[in-house]
């Protein structure tokens, strides 16, 4: 039993930061019908973000302030330069000008700092485990799963009161209507690329947290799973995104933990056809969005 | 107010409008009428900024050439767009927000969305409630107060009787006669030629992307082309 409320902390804390990364997507492709596969290098800037701080000799709180700013810059950068002159492009001409965003950041760290990962020296409380009653947990799946909590309350109370928040939602619906209610359409895409800036910059405060390293390709997996998360979700659904997300957590931690160990080695293909199982079941993702009209 | 001269919209190689002038005076109701794939919604495309079009587009002297669909509604056009196109997830409070978020500070906002509830009742009744759930004659009177809260000088209604019940068309007929009588100027496209032909002050029969037929409602409805094609004579 200790095990397996060890292991549900782990899939709800792993859960927790697909969910994020997932809604980060979720929330530009929504609105520009875009995939955003350069979301993994924002997550990369705040890592090495992080990692400059400390160096700098900088306490660690300010170093996560910093690396999530950082990420937010960073996200708004890529729209302003590179996804802006590509505004009204089809699927695939943005997806292509994603991975050329992808790759040209890879290439300016591994050119400009290192091809080899570079270690972040997190202080000891935040890499130690605790006790919560009998079951020893670590410290950084309990503060992932409090600041995934936080995190969604906090975007939540954006999207429903504030009027930025509610013209986004308005916007994934039909944003050609958004634009005659005379609201700037720069406005609201430069908006959400910062919302997906910062969920991408607390995702990677909380796996820098877990891996205890930075590298110029960190952030390729965990975009891809959040991809998934997405499609699975509902692409398009932020309410989708963060069911897949979390959904996809539990399966692979689960799967990882209570396999049996001659299965284990096949543990992604087996994920992966749930995955298919669930897709195949709900072809639109277990919540797909409202969606609609675009002219 | 309006003044629309040889305006062509092509979308690829249709020619969807063919060198249309039209004009709307302060305060009158212009219908602009015709069969499907006219042009009709093409023009008002073209006159809020949503297609690409040639020609000259005037309002209140300033011409709309280049200008964003933002900025054409902020310069006091606003649209009641084909099929409503509320927003379904939104609550009809956030609809009638968001008709006039840019126009008007959140006091003032409050008192418009105030003035639309007591206009239209319902909306008082579900301003909590889902968009999406409201039939379609309440989604339409959603749309019409949504536009309002802009307090446009200009309005311009796309089909907006299209896919109604008979009693909720006379409703929505009723409502467009009344805001012009408070001043609003309107260019109604409209399908339903004899109820259009009853509230507006001038109309324009539009085929294949230009007026067949145009002057008061009174000339146009006498006309052969209206006689024989929409009011069955």
């Amino acid at each position: 039993m200790d095990v397996f409320i060890q292991q549900t902390i782990n899939a709800l804390s792993l859960g927790g930061i697909y969910a994020l990364l997932a809604l980060g997507l979720a929330v530009v492709f929504s609105i520009v019908r875009l995939i955003n596969f350069a979301h993994g290098e924002v997550m990369t800037v705040t890592g090495y973000g992080i990692w400059f701080i400390l160096l700098s000799g900088f306490p660690v709180g300010l170093a996560i302030a910093f690396g999530v700013l950082a990420a937010i810059a960073a996200s708004m950068t890529m729209e302003r330069v590179a996804f802006r002159q590509m505004r009204g492009a089809d699927v695939t001409t943005l997806l292509i000008t994603s991975f050329a965003v992808s790759q040209i950041i890879q290439v300016l760290f591994q050119t400009g700092i290192s091809a080899r990962p570079v270690a972040v020296i997190l202080p000891d409380w935040l890499t130690d485990s605790i006790m919560i009653g009998p079951v020893r947990v670590g410290m950084v799946s309990v503060l992932s799963i409090a600041v995934v909590i936080v995190s969604l309350v906090v975007l939540r109370l954006v999207l429903t009161r504030s009027v930025t928040g509610i013209a986004m939602r308005a916007a994934a619906e039909d944003f050609a209507v958004v634009r005659l209610m005379g609201i700037s359409a720069n406005r609201i895409i430069a908006t959400a690329f910062a919302i997906s800036g910062a969920l991408a910059g607390i995702a990677a405060v909380l796996w820098v947290a877990t891996r205890g390293s930075v590298d110029p390709l960190m952030g390729a997996i965990p975009v891809l799973k959040a991809f998934i998360a997405t499609v699975v979700g509902g692409l398009g659904s932020l309410g989708g995104a963060v069911v897949g997300g979390f959904v996809l957590g539990i399966v692979e931690v689960y799967l990882q933990a209570f396999l049996p160990e001659s299965i284990l080695p096949y543990r992604d293909a087996i994920a992966l056809s749930i995955i298919v199982g669930i897709l195949v079941l709900r072809p639109d993702g277990l919540l797909p969005g409202v969606s609609t009209n675009r002219s | 107010m309006l003044d629309v001269t040889s305006l062509q919209v092509r979308y690829g190689a249709i020619e969807a409008v063919r060198g249309l002038d039209l004009s709307v005076g302060k305060g009158e109701i212009v219908a602009l009428l015709g069969a499907n794939g006219a042009g009709k919604s093409s023009t008002l495309a073209a006159i809020s900024g949503l297609a690409a079009w040639a020609g000259d587009i005037h309002f209140e002297t300033k011409s709309l050439k280049g200008q964003s669909p933002e900025a054409i509604t902020r310069s006091g056009i606003g649209l009641v767009p084909e099929g409503r196109r509320i927003f379904a997830g939104l609550t009809v409070s956030e609809n009638l927000l968001l008709g006039g978020a840019v126009h008007a500070p959140p006091v003032e906002l409050r008192r418009r969305a105030a003035r639309m509830q007591e206009r239209f009742p319902i909306l008082a009744e579900r301003r909590d409630q889902k968009a999406g759930l409201m039939s379609g004659g309440e989604q339409q009177m959603l749309a019409i107060a949504r536009a309002l809260m802009a307090e446009p000088k200009l309005l311009l209604m796309d089909e907006p009787s299209l896919g109604l019940a008979p009693q909720v068309v006379e409703g929505v007929f009723d409502l467009i006669a009344s805001l012009r009588d408070e001043g609003i100027t309107i260019l109604l496209v409209e399908q339903n030629v004899p109820m259009s032909l009853d509230i507006a002050d001038h109309a324009l029969v539009l085929a294949q992307g230009r007026a067949s037929v145009r002057g008061t409602t009174y000339e146009v409805a006498k006309s052969d082309a209206v006689q024989g094609a929409y009011l069955g004579h």
